[in-house]
This record gives structure tokens, sequence and C-alpha cells, in this order.
């Protein structure tokens, strides 16, 4: 079975959900603490949502130093998948893993909602399970969600397709950004298609019961299908 | 010991809502004239005399700020 390891930090909040997520698309979730700069041997990793540190100094800013994620950074330059939701995501554009930063949202208020999205690239190991162009419903909850880059970066990420995921008004509807976000950017990948980082949150979206849909829990079968494909090719080519 | 004074402002190009939010209040308040508000940090940090210019800057641009989104400044005071 494969491993996808969920990060605590002090302050983090979305780690049980994020498991849940894990555990729903049959994967065992291996809780990774913050100070242990130890990966436990997982396949792959979720960086949750929350309020590390506080946000003191910046969102992200303090967890970026954590022992946990010098071995993340090292995991995601050898091509460990990695996703960063909300808290996780300001995470990784702080740690260097993602482009750009997310800032106040620009009408200062808050934004907790159930958020319409359109899947934009599904080349990633993190989106690989969506019809090109899916629309999926998901929640979003954060106040520091406003994704900025300087114009050089935003090109760049819209001429390489790495804009994996975009803000709707509504479903069928044009895109348009409930926080002032840069081209109604939700979310993002790195250049390899491997570190996927998105304000909204995923892993409240799995199961019906308990979200506005099961759109989100895509994120997860997909990763699992990358890491399940290379784990039985490894054992493979060594003979297992 | 010195005092270091580290200042950490908003790019010109990246929208500061909080500084806006300031701005809109003043003529509420009955202060009229104020343009503009531009919203930052100041850090002031008491450091040993052994700790030069270009280890401030490092703590500066890798830590207090996000090259990113924001601009720094490094001064020293008189304590």
């Amino acid at each position: 079975m494969s491993r996808i390891g969920v990060i605590i930090f002090p302050g983090t909040l979305d780690d049980v959900d994020a498991a849940r997520a894990v555990r729903h698309a049959g994967a065992e979730a291996v809780a990774l603490w913050h100070a242990d700069a130890d990966l436990r041997g997982v396949d792959a990793v979720v960086v949750p949502g929350g309020f590390s540190y506080g946000d003191y100094l910046r969102a992200g800013a303090i967890a970026r130093f954590a022992p946990v994620m010098g071995e993340v950074v090292a995991a995601a330059k050898r091509g460990m998948p990695v996703l960063g939701i909300c808290n996780g995501f300001q995470v990784l554009c702080e740690a260097g893993l993602l482009p750009g930063a997310l800032t106040r949202n620009a009408s200062l208020h808050f934004v907790c909602r159930d958020q319409w999205l359109r899947v934009e690239n599904t080349a990633t190991v993190w989106s690989t399970r969506f019809e090109p162009g899916a629309e999926i419903l998901v929640p979003l909850k954060s106040g520091e969600g406003c994704y900025v880059a300087d114009q050089h970066t935003l090109d760049e990420l819209e001429g390489e397709g790495r804009v994996v995921f975009r803000y709707l008004l509504d479903s069928g509807g044009g895109t348009g950004s409930p926080n002032g976000s840069r081209n109604d950017i939700a979310g993002i990948t790195d250049a390899r298609g491997r570190v996927v980082g998105l304000m909204p949150h995923p892993e409240h979206a799995i199961d019906p019961l308990t979200g506005p849909t099961d759109d989100g829990l895509g994120l997860f079968l997909s990763v699992l299908d990358a890491v399940g494909a290379a784990g039985a090719l490894a054992e493979a080519v060594s003979g297992r | 010991m010195a005092r270091v004074v580290v200042d950490v402002m908003p790019k010109p190009e990246i929208l500061d809502p909080q500084g806006q939010a300031v701005a809109k209040a003043l003529p509420r308040l009955g202060f009229e004239g104020v343009t503009s508000v531009r919203q930052g940090k100041r850090f002031e940090l008491e450091v040993d005399d052994a700790v030069d210019d270009a280890t401030l800057a490092k703590i500066a641009e890798t830590f207090l700020a996000n090259p990113v989104i924001e601009d720094w400044v490094v001064r020293r005071v008189e304590p």
C-alpha cells in the first residue's frame, strides 16, 4: 500500500481531513512531525492547511525552516510528489518550491465558501484523474489567498501551462477571483508537474456526506496512480 | 551591542489592501488631505558588534522580508 505523509506544524488544522482523504483514496496516511527531519519512507507528501506558527511574520515564513521541510525540499528536488493546500501552499511558496506569494485578500475579508474551480492542467501527478477543463466544487477558506507574482513569472506559468486550478465565478461561468489573485489563479505547479499548491481545500470535498462534493478526491487518486505505478516499476526492475 | 532597524514594505506594484483601508478610514475620522497610505513592518534588533552588515542583509532578505512581494532596508541606529 502506498504511504502518503501529512505534515503537522504547531498551528496546523487540516491534517486530520488530509489524512482522511488519503485513506479514502486507498493509501496509508503517515503523520510527519515538523521537528523531525524524517519523511518515514513515504511516497508523497501533503502539506495541509491551518495557521502554522500562528502565521507570525508571514504565513508560512517560519514553517519553511522547520526540520521536516528541509527533507521535503530535498525529496521534491528528487521528484517526490508534494501537495500544498492553503497554508501548505503558502509554505511551499516561502520555501521556494513554487514561485510567487500569497498576500492578504484584496477585500480584506476572510473568504469561507464552496468555490468552483476549473482544472486547467491534467498532466501533473496530482491532477491526472480529472478531465481537461473539468469544473470542481471545493471549499475555500482563507484570509491570505491573493496569489501574486511578477509579470515575468505569470507569463512563464501561463506559457508553460502551469496554472493547474483557476477560480470560476460560478459553474459554467467565466473566471473570477474571490481574493484578488492575479489571473484568477487558485493553484499552480512546478516545472515538472510534481509539486502542486492551491488555496482551496480538496481534502474537505472527498465525501458528499461531509463536503459539497467528492471532487477533491481526484487529487489523491491521481497521486496514487503515479506513485503506485512508480512502485510497481521499481519492484519489476529489482526483480522483487 | 548595536541597535538595528529593519523596515519591510510591500513593493510599489503589490496591492496593499490594508494601507488602502487605512487611507479610506481617515476622511471618515475627519482627517483630510492624506492621499495614500502604505502599510509595512518595522523590526528592531539588538545585535552583537560582531554581526556584520552582510549578515544583517541576509537576515532581512531570507527571513524578515519576502523579496517576491516586499522591499527592505537595514540601518544601524544610535542605542
